[in-house]
């Protein structure tokens, strides 16, 4: 699978290694707690800079979703985005995969997974029914 | 209600606009300074009268290279919106606001692009530009359309809504833009049978007839100090009032992230803002201007201004309401889906054009228009403020 990759920053580089060592991570507060995401350098609930990642379950459920297709190019296979609500309480923007678009529901269970993109130079963690894999989510 | 210096103090004095087409076949500042001339001209002034200049960020046309074409010898304000569409409105606050200040006497607010024979807004994006974009691009989302319809998916879902149901107020936009010779689908209504039958663009939320027009074109305004009116040429327009809300979460086009995302939360608290300082409220508004990248917004900004209630856009959009003769005439130039997208500017302009008795599809009586895009709004009104 081809993406456009990630220009990472100092903001958002630990959630795209974590991707990479197969682990969601959900960035903290350290002073005060409060998950955010997407990243951003400064709490806006306590001002604090001091942050580090809370490694995420993985389960969470549909919260919205479409099917992309790209608008020009026909051979680009059409991919299921979807707006992710895991049950840390954060939500992120993600693919469904191992699912078919009828089959989708708003707020059916889905557990992450790991997908290699670019010849291994970014991993998606992407999500999947739960249960589809038997089991956990697993790389 | 609150002392409003903007409302006080500034009106708007002249528009002006270049055809809306699929190739203009010039540059963005030649198109930039057409509209430019023709808003002066329309005001009764000339090019040394304008002191000050708006437009958004996205704007490719620098200030210092279009008062160069124009013979503008000095400029005192030069204000950017951030943002896109979401700005429109906001480019009349700003210049409403430098003119109140003092800052300012005349203000020319522009917007010019090659929209669709340029670089096209609904083509994706390539490069990802912020840790924003970070978490949008490499999961392929990546145009508008599919940005936004990642939010009114969950619209649907929650209050039961199909795509034929956003067919129904692009017909009504069609409608309008049949009868008014600027649209770029002048003479071409549609169906709903014609709207479910164009092909899906985001699935299942959007088919191509629910998608707005991308542009080429210009379009200015000029905003002028109110006690200078007896210097212009036409009757100004009042700037009842001009507004911005920005949400905290509500990065751009990725609200995804707030509580509640089947409302337009930004609208909702640009219409506390306009009716709490003028005092007026949904009864009160003659004809609506909505901001429309794509017709689901158009729902979303009913239910925000109160025009009905949540989850009723359905029905108040298949009760006629927004058609000629219902009881809000909406977009009543066709819209951005119908005339042309100048990034929401075309609707100030109808606007304008409504108030004076001068539309192609004139609301007969229109005294206050709302111009809503929805993260900034206008309301306008008729007659001198003082």
């Amino acid at each position: 699978m081809k993406v456009v990759a990630p220009v990472e920053s100092h903001d958002d580089h630990f959630f795209w290694a974590g991707a990479k060592e197969g682990r969601l991570l959900i960035q903290r507060c350290s002073s005060c707690g409060t998950l955010r995401h997407p990243p951003a350098p400064m709490c806006g609930a306590c001002l604090s800079t001091d942050w580090d990642a809370q490694e995420a379950s993985g389960r969470g459920t549909v919260y919205s979703w479409i099917l992309s297709k790209h608008p020009t190019r026909e051979d680009a296979e059409p991919r299921v985005v979807a707006l992710i609500e895991l049950e840390e309480g954060t939500r992120l923007v993600s693919n469904l995969v191992d699912t078919e678009p009828a089959a989708i529901e708003n707020d059916m269970a889905v557990e992450v997974c790991f997908v290699e993109a670019n010849d291994g130079q970014v991993v998606l963690p992407q999500f999947r029914p739960a249960g589809a894999a038997g089991g956990g989510a697993t790389r | 209600m609150s002392e409003d210096l903007i409302a006080e103090r500034a009106v708007i004095s002249g528009i002006g606009q270049t055809e809306f087409s699929k190739d203009s076949g010039r540059s963005t500042l030649q198109l930039a300074a057409e509209a430019a001339r023709a808003a002066i001209a329309d005001a009764g002034l000339t090019p040394a009268d304008v002191d000050g200049t708006v437009t958004f960020i996205q704007d490719e046309n620098d200030e210092l290279a279009l008062m160069r074409s124009l013979g503008i010898p000095e400029l005192r304000y030069c204000g950017r919106t951030r943002g896109g569409g979401g700005g429109s409105c906001a480019t009349v606050q700003l210049a409403a606001a430098a003119v109140a200040s003092g800052a300012a006497d005349h203000v020319l607010v522009y917007r010019a692009f090659n929209e669709r024979s340029g670089r096209r807004f609904g083509q994706p994006q390539g490069r990802a530009m912020s840790s924003m974009w970070n978490q949008a691009l490499p999961f392929a989302l990546d145009t508008p359309a599919k940005i936004y319809s990642l939010t009114w998916q969950r619209y649907m879902h929650r209050y039961g809504l199909t795509n034929a149901d956003f067919g129904r107020y692009t017909v009504v936009a069609r409608q309008y833009a049949a009868t008014n010779p600027a649209a770029w689908f002048y003479g071409r209504p549609i169906t709903l049978e014609d709207h479910q039958a164009s092909r899906w663009i985001v699935e299942p939320i959007l088919r191509l007839l629910d998608c707005c027009q991308e542009s080429d074109g210009g379009v200015a305004l000029v905003v002028s100090r109110a006690d200078r009116a007896g210097d212009l040429a036409q009757a100004p327009v009042r700037i009842r009032a001009a507004v911005v809300s920005q949400l905290v979460g509500g990065d751009e086009m990725f609200n995804y992230y707030q509580d509640d995302i089947t409302s337009f939360t930004e609208a909702q608290a640009s219409a506390a803002q306009i009716w709490q300082r003028t005092g007026l409220g949904p009864s009160d508004v003659d004809v609506a201007l909505l901001y429309e990248n794509f017709s689901p917004i158009v729902f979303l900004q009913l239910e925000a201004f109160g025009f009905c209630g949540p989850g009723e856009a359905r029905d108040f959009i298949a009760e006629g309401h927004l058609g000629p003769g219902g009881s809000l005439p909406t977009n009543t130039n066709g819209g951005l889906l119908g005339e042309g997208y100048i990034h929401g500017m075309n609707l100030i302009t109808e606007g304008v054009r409504q108030l004076r008795s001068t539309a192609a599809n004139q609301v007969p009586g229109a005294e206050t228009v709302l111009v809503s895009a929805g993260r900034s709004v206008l309301l306008l009104g008729q007659g001198d403020p003082s």
